[in-house]
């Protein structure tokens, strides 16, 4: 709904309210409203579940787990941290988090992109997917938990600090950009390190861009640009099951 | 290397009757029969003979019939020709044995250790020609109490979602992938005809069945394909896959090759990469984990849809059961080791999980004891065979069975266990647009309403017998059941007496 050319804007105090209460408050507004701005939020579940494209909510204090289920290609905006599993099985739209993420962000999201300035729990990006013109973006500007990117099918992963353990493990498709070179031999031989090339910058660096234009401000400081200086783990086959059975 | 492996099977061909018109040949996408081109005389390639007995049916003078090899066994009960023949194909291979369908160890089949009770001279039988006879059933979670304004003849209670069937069974999940959209659009149109459901299995739900939407069942397993909140919302009901009888414990990995562009738009997953679906839910490693995701799926569906939670038939099955329930899933879905499945490693489908009546039984009575029996809708899957395995599934405790291989079977499905190929010769199984337009839709769904109604028909007479009238008072009436030729301990577990008790 537009009105005089801007979207129109509702606020919502949700306080200790039950999350299921405290979602049809917000499913109401958004229904007046385009954008709505969530205050004094205390581990309520499920906001922005399957939220849809043009709808945007804006959350002051601490969201609960499962935070934009389903995201149908609205935007979710965190100012401050998030709980576990933000982004579970997200079809398309944007999910910007000022601060950290608990564990298994994007669990199986196949289109979207989701923006932590800081760090990430352990299993996020598992088993992200691409099909068609869909590829889902995790862009992690701290450090990862373990299985970072575990049964991966597709999409990419970027990570500004360090990876944990059992990084990729099951990865079958996509792509995962690191800032910093992680331990070879932490590197299942699944797996393929290397040295990201130009084609790699070129999809890198409008994400340090878009990355920079969210979180430069309030870092203090802005990320290198260019998208060069990364290294890239890729899975060596997208068959690991190929040779798995006997027929 | 030379190969071991003995071809499984005999082609044995009447030349006699053969009148050489090469069906046979066109029928078998495994080339088994050969034409020598110059006399007309047919070969047989025994080895790749899979018993799918589709040359069979087809061929116009019933020349042809399948006969085990001839060959025999060293004559150890220990070391059977079967063991042999996985080891010599293991040590060629080094590969994980792969099997399709249920299992074929001879365990115990308690079914069929269950004998039905019948009216004589007191509380009189039936007749399901003559009176009404309800095998309606619903399903989804039940307020504790319901209040009626009796002025107005309204209900007072907020009901909570349910879904309707006019028969006390469905079709159970079988995905777009494993099985074809031809084997799908019948089991769906069957479901619309019959007024009850089939189910999507893991491979989202295919454009052209959307038109069904009130009759699916859209299933969330671990690998989420085709999950979003427009699939969420086209379905009746939805199904959390935790397991699967036939390979409990595992997830799935459905080989690159069988994902064609249909299949990959389906499930919204790349094409030609294997599609793996991860053995555990990974944001499920708790009954408070599971209470998540299952309250994500009633945001994402404003609670108006009720929501199944599919566990195998495993060892503490009660207790999960339970917590199921408490987790505020609607339906439970029980699927005992006898299950079918289009792929499982062979040693986990013959070796891991427990057989349904027990755990049915179980289920039930621990449901029971904790006071919540009535607050769940309990479905049993995993080798139903006829309308009295689902009489007795309702004694012991089911609200409704889910059958696959009894409509497959309806369909064409011989029971071959070759799924996992690819090659169904009778176009179930398979992607191969060649062999999957050997099965008719239409045709399809007629033979299963014609199975679904017969045998419905045979629970009202049973049930008549009984002087029930309506499967509500069946269910969990186990003293309609009595046990023969099982111990105290089986009859203790099932909760039924001994016949002659």
């Amino acid at each position: 709904m537009i009105m005089g050319g801007q979207p129109v804007k509702a606020c919502v105090s949700l306080g200790t309210s039950h999350f299921q209460k405290a979602n049809q408050r917000v499913r109401a507004a958004l229904a007046a409203a385009d954008v709505v701005e969530l205050h004094d939020v205390f581990a309520q579940r499920y906001l922005g579940c399957a939220l849809d494209a043009g709808k945007k909510l804006d959350i002051f204090g601490t969201p609960g787990n499962d935070m934009a289920c389903f995201l149908d290609g609205g935007e979710v905006e965190v100012h401050g941290n998030v709980q576990d599993q933000i982004g579970n099985t997200m079809n398309a739209g944007r999910i910007v988090v000022h601060g950290r993420c608990g564990d298994a962000a994007g669990y199986a999201m196949r289109g979207g992109e989701i923006f932590v300035r800081d760090d990430c729990g352990w299993r996020v990006g598992i088993h992200m997917k691409q099909y068609e013109g869909r590829r889902p973006v995790v862009f992690i500007g701290g450090d990862a938990g373990d299985f970072l990117g575990e049964y991966m099918a597709g999409g990419v992963i970027v990570l500004l600090g360090k990876a944990g353990k059992h990084l990729g493990t099951g990865m079958h498709g996509g792509v995962i950009y690191l800032k910093a070179p992680p331990d070879p031999g932490l590197i299942s031989d699944s797996l393929v390190l290397e040295k990201a090339d130009e084609a790699d910058a070129e999809v890198l660096s409008p994400l340090m861009c878009a990355y920079n234009r969210l979180f430069a401000e309030e870092r203090g400081a802005a990320v290198d640009e260019s998208g060069e200086g990364f290294w890239r783990l890729r899975p060596a086959s997208s068959r690991p099951y190929a040779s798995m059975y006997a027929q | 290397m030379l190969d071991y492996a003995l071809p499984r099977f005999k082609v044995l061909r009447d030349e006699a009757l053969c009148v050489k018109c090469g069906v046979c040949e066109r029928s078998c996408a495994n080339e088994v029969h050969r034409s020598d081109g110059a006399s007309g005389k047919f070969a047989a390639n025994h080895v790749a003979c899979v018993n799918c007995q589709r040359c069979v049916v087809m061929c116009p003078v019933r020349a042809l019939a399948i006969a085990n090899w001839p060959q025999v066994d060293c004559g150890s009960t220990n070391w059977t020709l079967g063991y042999m023949q996985d080891i010599a194909k293991q040590s060629q291979t080094g590969g994980v044995l792969l099997a399709s369908m249920g299992s074929t160890q001879p365990l115990p089949i308690y079914w069929d250790h269950l004998l039905l009770n019948a009216s004589q001279v007191t509380n009189p039988s039936i007749d399901p020609l003559r009176e009404p006879m309800e095998t309606r059933v619903f399903l989804g979670s039940r307020p504790s109490a319901l209040k009626v304004n009796e002025r107005e003849r309204t209900v007072i209670t907020e009901m909570p979602p349910q879904i309707k069937l006019d028969v006390p069974l469905m079709f159970s999940a079988m995905s777009f992938g494993s099985v074809s959209l031809n084997a799908q659009k019948a089991l769906a149109m069957a479901a619309e005809k019959l007024g009850t459901f089939f189910n999507t299995g893991e491979g989202g739900l295919h454009r052209e069945l959307e038109r069904y939407g009130e009759h699916a069942i859209v299933q969330v397993a671990s690998g989420r394909f085709g999950v979003d909140a427009h699939y969420l919302n086209a379905g009746a009901m939805i199904e959390i896959k935790i397991g699967q009888g036939a390979k409990p414990g595992i997830g799935g990995h459905l080989p690159g090759e069988k994902i064609s562009g249909e299949v990959s738009r389906t499930r919204m997953i790349p094409q030609g990469t294997d599609a793996i679906s991860p053995a555990p839910h990974h944001d499920i490693y708790s009954i408070e984990d599971l209470k998540q995701l299952i309250f994500s799926l009633k945001e994402a569906t404003l609670y108006r849809k009720p929501v199944a939670v599919k566990i195998a038939a495993v060892h503490n099955a009660a207790a999960i059961a339970s917590g199921m329930a408490r987790a505020g899933a609607d339906v439970i879905v029980v699927d005992g080791f006898r299950g079918g499945t289009g792929a499982a490693p062979k040693r986990i489908r013959d070796s891991v999980g427990i057989p349904i009546e027990l755990a049915l039984a179980a289920i039930d009575q621990r449901l029971r004891d904790e006071g919540i029996r009535s607050t769940v809708s309990v479905v049993a899957g995993g080798s139903i065979r006829s309308s009295a395995d689902i009489v007795r599934a309702v004694a012991l405790g089911a609200d409704a069975a889910y059958i696959a291989s009894a409509a497959l079977i309806a369909m064409g499905c011989h029971q071959c266990q070759d799924c996992s190929r690819g090659r169904c010769n009778w176009g179930i199984a398979t992607q191969d647009p060649r062999l999957t337009k050997r099965l008719n839709p239409e045709e399809g769904a007629e033979r299963v309403v014609n199975l679904v109604r017969a045998w419905n028909h045979e629970i009202q007479e049973m049930m008549g017998g009984m002087g029930i009238n309506a499967i509500d008072s069946l269910r969990g009436n186990r003293l309609m059941l009595r046990g023969v030729g099982i111990n105290e301990k089986e009859l203790d577990i099932l909760g039924v007496k001994h016949a002659g008790e």
